[in-house]
């Protein structure tokens, strides 16, 4: 029934199926959308947090997915400035991936502020001082970037594309694409950075406090660095998860193992500088405080010595070996361990550095404050998921977002008599892939 | 005596004094129109510009000695004037560091709600608004028409009953005069004392009892020179307003973090 609007040379599943799943999907969309608008019109009293918990799980998923995220700026970064012409395969996938990943973190946000309305106050009385004011402009200006390295994609649809006009402005786009992906790393650079400075520049919290050069503390590097080295991690995994549940391969193995190598190399040195900055920060600034190492870490029921371990050693050191060592990305098994742990650490780095923060007691006579979150806030966090898994599902089914798929998945013959019959399916000859 | 021409108003709280009446809290609330809800047991959601902490000293009886600590906002002003932690981080400019009175300001009407400030204040100073303020039926006739209620949403904070300095300086204006009297300017809290625990004054002015009582050290931020005078968590250098005295060492000790080998006592323990 849609068969006109799918990719020539590709073969789709049954638009039943389809609209089957999407609608599955779409039920946990709804009660996302539910839980956003009863923050919205009764107030964050719908949450868990409170006056000690000011940030909480939104401004976690927000760091989170901004840092998987970063793969998109990255993968640009590496295929159009440093010209790594095998990552095509794979660079409209990561696009996809950060423009969910951006859109989810504005949504959030807007969900996450007391007084959504003057969500604009930020813009117009921008404090220039205050490291926030920085993302805001940074992460909106970016989105715009994503918007636009995007729109090429979505105007290669086969219907979309017969209009002259349209084709030609995806052509032109291509054409100046480089631009816009040297935008993309430079704006990335500021808003990923700026989200460390966040934590970072809280010179009344010793837990997040951390020295650093001129005004940007060493954390604002190392969020930096670390959405650069996981980013393409997230996208290698979600590629992963696609082929597995599409049943096709749709890159090839040598533009995922190239992300993998470098995104190892990036790993690695990043958990080497971080391990560098908590050892200074544990011996040199939190005793200048008045805090020993293990007072962040023990009298309370969760946050134990036991996630330095995790991140440091468990999901940093461990997936960069994996992944330097050709033995190890190229093995799939320990490829797909290797991705989820990086993902893990990089989500783990930011929860620690947003909840934790909040957790530690600062006065003398305070308290370790725990929270966890409320339904409405665990289902706003599962909305973007549901929103991602849709437009990515619309996207493969009628975008040519795999370059390559049509020539790792040939059709066979048959398909051709199919073709008469409704059935989503081209000729090969017909196939002309698609390239960001 | 020539003095810097800038106001540092500040605190100074004698916890040798304070019984823990609670006196503070109320004046404050009723002074500044805080909102309150029927149940106000969870204290991490309900607003108390001004909180009365009890903390006793950790040891067994007969060694166990209680103090009771007020803690308003701590009007830090950081380490150079105006870089206090909240200030410095506010995305929209909604809170703002008063060169002229050391007073750290909450702009209601440009808040949005971020908590960022929240996060940044170590003394858990600040406060959200996570419900619309509701009084009882009746009561809105007695809110203070010189303080404007906050709404659903935004920060708020103690702000040394700033409308009681701008009334103040009306009336002086009236006047003709162009500077205030110690007494013209008092906050709630301090006149609601019983025990006359909190004084309250121009930190610059040597003639005020608050300059007298810590004598603050320009050169380091305003830290006291008087040796039974401490501001809380002083190694942060948040350089706040607020003093502490006291005659008692752990009740001084208490007012920072100390590694092993710089202090030996125990911690001091918070109750309710």
């Amino acid at each position: 029934m849609d068969s006109a609007l799918i990719p020539k040379g590709v073969k789709r599943c049954p638009l039943w199926q389809f609209l089957l799943f999407i609608g599955a999907v779409g039920i946990v969309l709804l009660w996302g959308v539910y839980a956003m608008l009863l923050c919205w019109f009764k107030g964050l009293n719908q949450t868990n947090m409170n006056d000690y918990y000011g940030f909480a799980l939104w401004i976690w998923a927000d760091l989170a997915v901004i840092a998987v995220g970063g793969g998109a700026f990255f993968t640009g970064l590496l295929r159009y400035i440093f010209g790594k012409d095998v990552l095509k395969n794979i660079i409209n996938y990561a696009v996809l991936i950060g423009f969910i990943c951006y859109s989810s973190a504005l949504l959030i946000l807007a969900i996450d502020i007391g007084q959504p309305l003057r969500g604009w106050f930020i813009f117009w009385h921008a404090n220039v001082h205050s490291m926030l004011t920085e993302v805001a402009f940074c992460l909106s200006c970016y989105f715009g970037v994503l918007t636009i390295e995007y729109l090429p994609l979505i105007l290669e649809n086969r219907q979309i594309e017969k209009v002259p006009f349209f084709h030609h402005l995806s052509h032109n786009m291509h054409e100046v694409m480089a631009v816009f992906a040297a935008t993309g790393a430079f704006l990335s650079f500021f808003h990923q950075g700026s989200l460390g400075g966040v934590a970072g520049v809280l010179f009344g919290r010793p837990f997040a406090y951390r020295e650093g050069v001129f005004i940007w503390p060493w954390t604002f590097f190392l969020f930096t660095w670390s959405a650069a080295a996981c980013g393409p991690c997230f996208t290698i995994l979600v590629t992963k998860i696609t082929e597995t549940i599409t049943r096709k391969k749709l890159v090839k193995d040598n533009a995922i193992e190239l992300l993998a190598k470098i995104s190892g190399w990036m790993i690695l040195t990043y958990i080497i500088a971080k391990t560098m900055s908590m050892w200074y920060w544990a011996t040199v600034t939190a005793p200048s405080k008045g805090f020993t190492l293990m007072e962040f870490y023990s009298n309370n029921p969760l946050y134990g010595i036991w996630i330095v371990v995790a991140e440091i050693l468990i999901c940093g050191f461990v997936p960069a070996f994996i992944l330097i060592t050709k033995k190890g990305r190229k093995n799939p098994l320990t490829l797909w361990i290797a991705v989820i742990l990086a993902v893990i650490g990089v989500c783990l780095n930011r929860w620690v550095m947003v909840l934790q923060v909040m957790a530690v007691p600062v006065m003398t006579f305070d308290h370790w404050a725990m929270y966890y979150p409320s339904w409405q806030e665990v289902a706003t966090t599962i909305l973007p998921v549901a929103y991602g898994v849709i437009l990515i599902a619309i996207s493969y089914r009628y975008l040519p977002v795999f370059p390559n798929e049509a020539e790792l998945n040939p059709i066979e013959p048959v398909a051709e008599e199919a073709t008469a019959v409704e059935s989503p399916v081209e000729l090969e000859e017909d196939l002309k892939p698609a390239e960001a | 005596m020539k003095y810097n021409k800038n106001h540092r108003f500040g605190m100074v709280i004698d916890l040798d004094k304070c019984t823990g009446c609670g006196s503070c809290m109320v004046a404050c609330m009723a002074e500044n129109n805080v909102p309150f809800r029927k149940d106000e047991s969870n204290k991490l959601l309900s607003i108390t510009w001004m909180r009365v902490f009890r903390l006793t000293n950790g040891e067994p009886f007969p060694k166990t000695d209680i103090c009771y600590l007020p803690r308003p906002c701590m009007q830090c002003a950081g380490q150079h004037e105006g870089h206090s932690p909240c200030v410095s981080v506010c995305p929209a400019t909604a809170t703002d560091y008063g060169i002229e009175t050391g007073i750290v300001s909450q702009i209601y009407t440009r808040c949005f709600g971020c908590r960022y400030c929240m996060a940044s204040c170590p003394y858990h100073s600040r406060y959200f608004n996570w419900w619309d303020p509701i009084w009882p039926t009746g009561m809105e006739k007695y809110l203070s028409p010189n303080v404007s209620p906050r709404m659903r949403g935004v920060v708020e904070k103690c702000s040394f009953c700033y409308h009681r300095y701008q009334l103040a300086k009306e009336k002086a204006f009236m006047e003709k005069r162009r500077e205030l009297k110690e007494s013209e300017y008092q906050t709630a809290c301090a006149q609601a004392c019983p025990a006359n625990a909190i004084t309250f004054g121009d930190l610059n002015n040597p003639d005020h009892a608050v300059h007298r009582m810590v004598n603050p050290d320009p050169k380091h931020g305003g830290r006291p020179k008087n040796p039974h005078a401490v501001r809380l968590l002083e190694r942060l250098g948040t350089n706040p307003k607020v003093y502490y005295l006291s005659s008692r060492n752990w009740i001084r000790q208490a007012g920072d973090n100390h590694l092993k080998n710089e202090a030996k006592i125990k911690k001091p323990v918070h109750h309710g």
